[in-house]
């Protein structure tokens, strides 16, 4: 596989949300509106990606025994890394995401990669895997958050597509969430098979 | 009064799986049968008082005291991390009967992320010890209730005559959905 077909994955063929049915908290929890779901997206990318490029490093010096262990805790240093420089620089943002921030540690995709990549392949392959499976995971999460903003008031981005008025709620709260992202992954199925 | 208000909130106004989107994972993933949704309940139940009660710990008597609230994630993760290995140990030895309906269930919950939410929130919504296991175990039959009563309708599906692009995991997500609605009748009781 070339580095171009390792980078594109993650997009449609095995995109994390939406073929891989990974890291579903955060996709479901975050994405009222397409901004918290693209920077909750570019969180995990930068975790993903430093994960990745880390483990893969490393991966020699660490006794197969506590390897998971030790994956565990790389990845729960970035996240607080990513926590801290987000409290810092984007409080806004940081409020809206709360929770799920700290709860990027426990995302599956992350160690999941880890795991079946980063610890079998070189640096530079690794590091391209984490940017394109974490830039696909964070398509997902703003292509889902843009669909339940736009149908839920009416906007994308906060632009105005048609009067809130006529928006329906129902889709920014919970329940939304489950039924916009199942037709989107009957939809992206589809797409895939074709 | 306060127990009773946080419980009733934890299982049916902030259902931690239809409403916060915590441990959605095995939410979808242990929910064919009714019998392992059972089965994960339990020991999920198990491990979520325990790392709440172990967390809380550590967060005020080591973390708070030395000032090293920032390593909370860390800290957090690898107490749930080698809790699960305690106490699957532990149950091997103590109880083989429990441990053989748990086991299967206890290495994934290291990942699931109602636990470790859970521990988190306990401390953010600055509850004391006790609020704190009353929380947990109120979340634990929370998740319970909405897996059991999911594994319930995924079970119906399964003979259902459903359109072809839908089956699997998009029509279990839509009908998540609609048992979230259903949910969200609960909002306002407390």
């Amino acid at each position: 596989m070339n580095q171009l077909q390792n980078f594109t994955k993650g997009f449609i063929k095995e995109n994390p949300v939406f073929v891989l049915l990974l890291g579903m908290c955060p996709t479901l929890g975050v994405t009222s509106s397409a901004i918290n779901g693209l920077g909750m997206g570019l969180a995990t990318t930068f975790v993903l990606l430093m994960s990745n490029v880390v483990i893969s490093t490393i991966k020699n010096v660490i006794p197969s025994k506590v390897k998971i262990p030790s994956f565990i805790v790389v990845i729960a240093s970035l996240v607080t890394v990513v926590e801290l420089v987000m409290q810092a620089y984007l409080p806004e943002l940081y409020k809206s995401l709360g929770l799920f921030i700290p709860l990027i540690v426990v995302n599956c995709i992350v160690l999941g990669r880890a795991e079946a990549f980063a610890s079998k392949n070189t640096i530079f392959s690794s590091a391209v895997d984490g940017l394109g499976m974490g830039l696909g995971f964070a398509f997902a999460l703003t292509l889902l958050g843009a669909a339940r903003e736009l149908l839920g008031s009416g906007k994308i981005f906060d632009l105005t597509i048609f009067p809130e008025d006529y928006g329906m709620l129902l889709f920014v709260l919970a329940p939304g969430a489950f039924i916009v992202l199942g037709y989107l992954i009957a939809l992206i199925t589809r797409l895939n098979k074709a | 009064m306060e127990y009773i208000i946080i419980i009733i909130a934890a299982i049916f106004v902030n259902n931690i799986v239809l409403n916060q989107f915590l441990g959605v994972c095995p939410f979808l993933g242990v929910s064919k049968k009714i019998s392992t949704a059972v089965g994960m309940t339990g020991a999920v139940t198990f491990v979520m008082v325990i790392a709440t009660m172990v967390t809380y710990l550590i967060q005020v008597y080591i973390l708070n005291p030395l000032g090293l609230q920032f390593l909370q994630t860390i800290f957090f993760i690898l107490v749930i991390a080698s809790l699960v290995q305690l106490v699957e140990i532990i149950l091997k030895k103590v109880s083989p009967s429990l441990y053989q309906a748990l086991g299967v269930f206890l290495p994934l919950i290291t990942t699931n992320c109602a636990i470790l939410g859970v521990a988190i929130l306990t401390y953010q919504k600055e509850f004391n010890l006790m609020q704190g296991v009353v929380f947990a175990i109120a979340n634990a039959i929370g998740f319970g209730l909405a897996l059991v009563l999911f594994a319930g309708l995924r079970e119906h599906l399964d003979l259902m005559n459903i359109p072809k692009g839908l089956k699997g995991t998009p029509i279990a997500l839509i009908v998540a959905g609609i048992l979230a609605m259903a949910f969200m009748g609960f909002s306002g009781l407390v």
